[in-house]
């Protein structure tokens, strides 16, 4: 596991300092996260960096787990399901045994902490048995803005006791009682999939994936999914082809388990069928290496959404310092500031005019890239992501002033 | 004499809720916002895109500009200097002024923005956090210069300004409550952001010092 001081090459050495002059005001506070799974997923992946961290920056953090059966997390996939706007049908019985879950982990858990950071509706019932004195934050990482009205309305009794919620986005926010902060997810820069890599290390990961660098590469990694846009990218692409020399490389899951996926995979390849510049490549979840090669070895990189929570994905090309274009939905408008930073379009034409326009100056394009590199710097760095929950501490600490001198 | 020294500023976003879908709807959150929703949309905005708008810029600009695309509007907000206005209250005023003078010159129905795109107000809770750089004369404050963040610079430079002295920034006031330093606070106080990225101004301001360090040491 990474020091912190291995961040400040990432972060500047200024944010580790930042950092460190923060936490020594938070020296022995017990933090308390979470969450419903140790590994797999966004939430755990960070925890299991951030955790240590908290360690090494001299607080006492604990990592929990909220314990069910199969009937408990098929009811909380319908409430995640739900939250994210797909209709779910929730009985009695479904709210029953989410409260009879949770009276089982409030009795099994340690709870007792200075501070508490519970993430996502998993574990937000463990309010019901908060610690005097003790700070609880509800952290929730989903998109809530078409939420399911009656799900939310019975998550909304637990959320409303808690002394604070974050949410990702100021789109995400809901009508609560509790005051709500603004925390983006982050990246982590020092992990494989976003590490400096070697361009021997490149070239040899684009090798042994039989990818050709004879063109430029055009690439957008995502799973095979119709929010995700891929048939505009294969058209945007084709708009551009009697005028550029370039290869389209769209990366995805292998969809084994996901019918949907599958189908529009199969989409895509007779989309693409016939055109030899166009590659479509299914790798495992666990290819962080190959994902990290091959946006390295990108010229230029989409993401072409119809719809979007974060789309963390942004900042992992711009963090490689690659030109993006993307959708302006979900989070990617914090991300991409408009020909500053990145592109943001909304149409098939759209994308295809600016990934004309950026192959054919390629100095403007690697500027974008250069400035985009700079705003993940400062923005969407596990470092912040750290240094905001530790602000939220100290403010809710702090009797929730508006100004404080540290 | 006491040493100069070096704090920098951290702000947290909290999300108030508020929306707005129209120009006049902007107008009644800016009215009734508080000075932490101000500086937020203001201070913070630069401060935030230091590296990629050296042009002067707020997020009330952005977002008739590029959203309700009010180009002739976006351009007044833009213009409206916020490091000149002593006080949050005043630049409130500022936008309130602005936003008022152009709904009366333009009556009729607004434009309203898609879902999605509206804009949203927000509040930056503040945090002054000391560094380990402290300056004693010229040479150690252009070698603190070159070490704190660019949020030191602008707290120090920038948002100094709202805060007594009013409209004085720190750097100014040191040296010329300290060293009887005229040039150099002339110099200094006449910086503003929007001629430069803060990367830029850090590089202004250590050139202003070399260059009177050299006469300072030649006289």
């Amino acid at each position: 596991m990474p020091k912190i001081e291995e961040y400040a090459a990432a972060a500047g050495a200024n944010a580790i300092d930042e950092l460190r002059g923060i936490a020594s005001r938070l020296t022995g506070r017990t933090i308390l996260n979470v969450n419903s799974t140790a590994v797999g997923g966004g939430v755990a992946e960070i925890l299991s960096r951030m955790v240590p961290m908290m360690t090494e920056l001299g607080m006492k953090p604990r990592w929990e787990l909220v314990k069910g059966g199969e009937d408990f997390y098929a009811v909380t996939k319908k409430f995640h399901n739900a939250l994210h706007g797909t209709p779910q049908e929730l009985t009695v019985s479904d709210l029953q045994l989410y409260r009879d879950t949770m009276r089982a982990n409030l009795e099994a858990l340690d709870l007792d902490a200075d501070i508490a950071l519970i993430h996502d509706p998993q574990p937000a019932g463990l309010i019901d048995r908060k610690p005097p004195g003790a700070k609880w934050i509800w952290r929730c990482h989903i998109d809530l803005s078409n939420r399911q009205t009656d799900v939310w309305d019975f998550l909304r009794g637990y959320v409303s006791r808690y002394d604070a919620a974050v949410i990702s986005s100021p789109s995400f926010s809901q009508d609560l009682p509790v005051k709500q902060f603004m925390v983006p997810p982050s990246i982590d820069p020092l992990s494989d999939k976003n590490r400096e890599l070697s361009t021997q290390e490149i070239s040899d990961i684009l090798d042994r994936l039989g990818i050709p660098l004879d063109k430029p590469l055009i690439t957008q990694v995502s799973r095979f999914d119709r929010l995700k846009d891929p048939i505009g990218v294969i058209s945007a692409f084709r708009k551009i082809q009697p005028y550029v020399t370039a290869r389209l490389l769209l990366v995805g899951g292998t969809a084994d388990d996901d019918p949907e996926g599958a189908q529009v995979l199969s989409e895509v390849r007779a989309a693409a069928e016939g055109n030899p510049d166009i590659i479509i490549l299914c790798l495992p979840p666990t290819s962080n290496m190959e994902i990290n090669a091959i946006q390295r070895a990108s010229s230029l990189i989409l993401q072409k959404s119809l719809k979007e929570g974060f789309g963390l994905t942004v900042s992992e090309a711009l963090w490689k310092g690659k030109p993006v274009i993307a959708g302006a939905v979900g989070g990617i408008p914090l991300q991409i500031t408009h020909k500053y930073s990145g592109i943001l379009t909304r149409t098939v034409d759209g994308t295809a005019y600016w990934m004309k326009r950026l192959l054919h100056e390629p100095e403007y394009a690697k500027r974008l890239g250069e400035n985009g590199r700079e705003h993940v710097r400062e923005n969407f760095l596990l470092t912040r992501h750290l240094r905001d929950y530790l602000l939220l501490a100290l403010h809710l600490e702090s009797g929730r002033r508006d100004f404080i001198h540290l | 004499m006491e040493p100069f020294k070096f704090c920098t500023r951290l702000t947290l976003t909290q999300v108030t809720g508020l929306k707005a879908f129209t120009v006049p709807e902007l107008l009644e959150g800016i009215k009734g916002a508080d000075d932490a929703v101000i500086y937020h949309h203001t201070h913070r905005f630069i401060k935030q895109s230091h590296h990629l708008v050296p042009e002067g810029a707020n997020d009330f600009a952005y977002w008739v500009t590029n959203t309700v695309q009010a180009d002739r509007l976006g351009e007044e907000l833009t213009a409206i200097d916020i490091v000149r206005y002593p006080s949050l209250a005043d630049i409130r005023g500022a936008f309130v002024e602005t936003l008022e003078r152009h709904l009366a010159e333009n009556p009729g129905p607004a434009r309203t923005v898609a879902p999605g795109r509206e804009f949203n107000f927000m509040r930056s809770i503040r945090f002054s956090l000391p560094t380990d750089c402290a300056a004693t004369d010229h040479r150690t404050f252009i070698e603190c210069l070159r070490r704190v963040s660019v949020s030191s610079l602008y707290l120090h430079v920038f948002e100094a300004r709202l805060r007594p002295p009013y409209g004085v920034d720190d750097f100014s006031h040191w040296f010329r409550t300290n060293f009887n330093d005229e040039t150099v606070g002339r110099e200094i106080s006449r910086l503003d952001p929007y001629s430069y990225t803060l990367e830029g101004l850090r590089q202004r301001i250590i050139r202003i010092l070399e260059k009177r360090l050299e006469e300072v040491s030649g006289a």
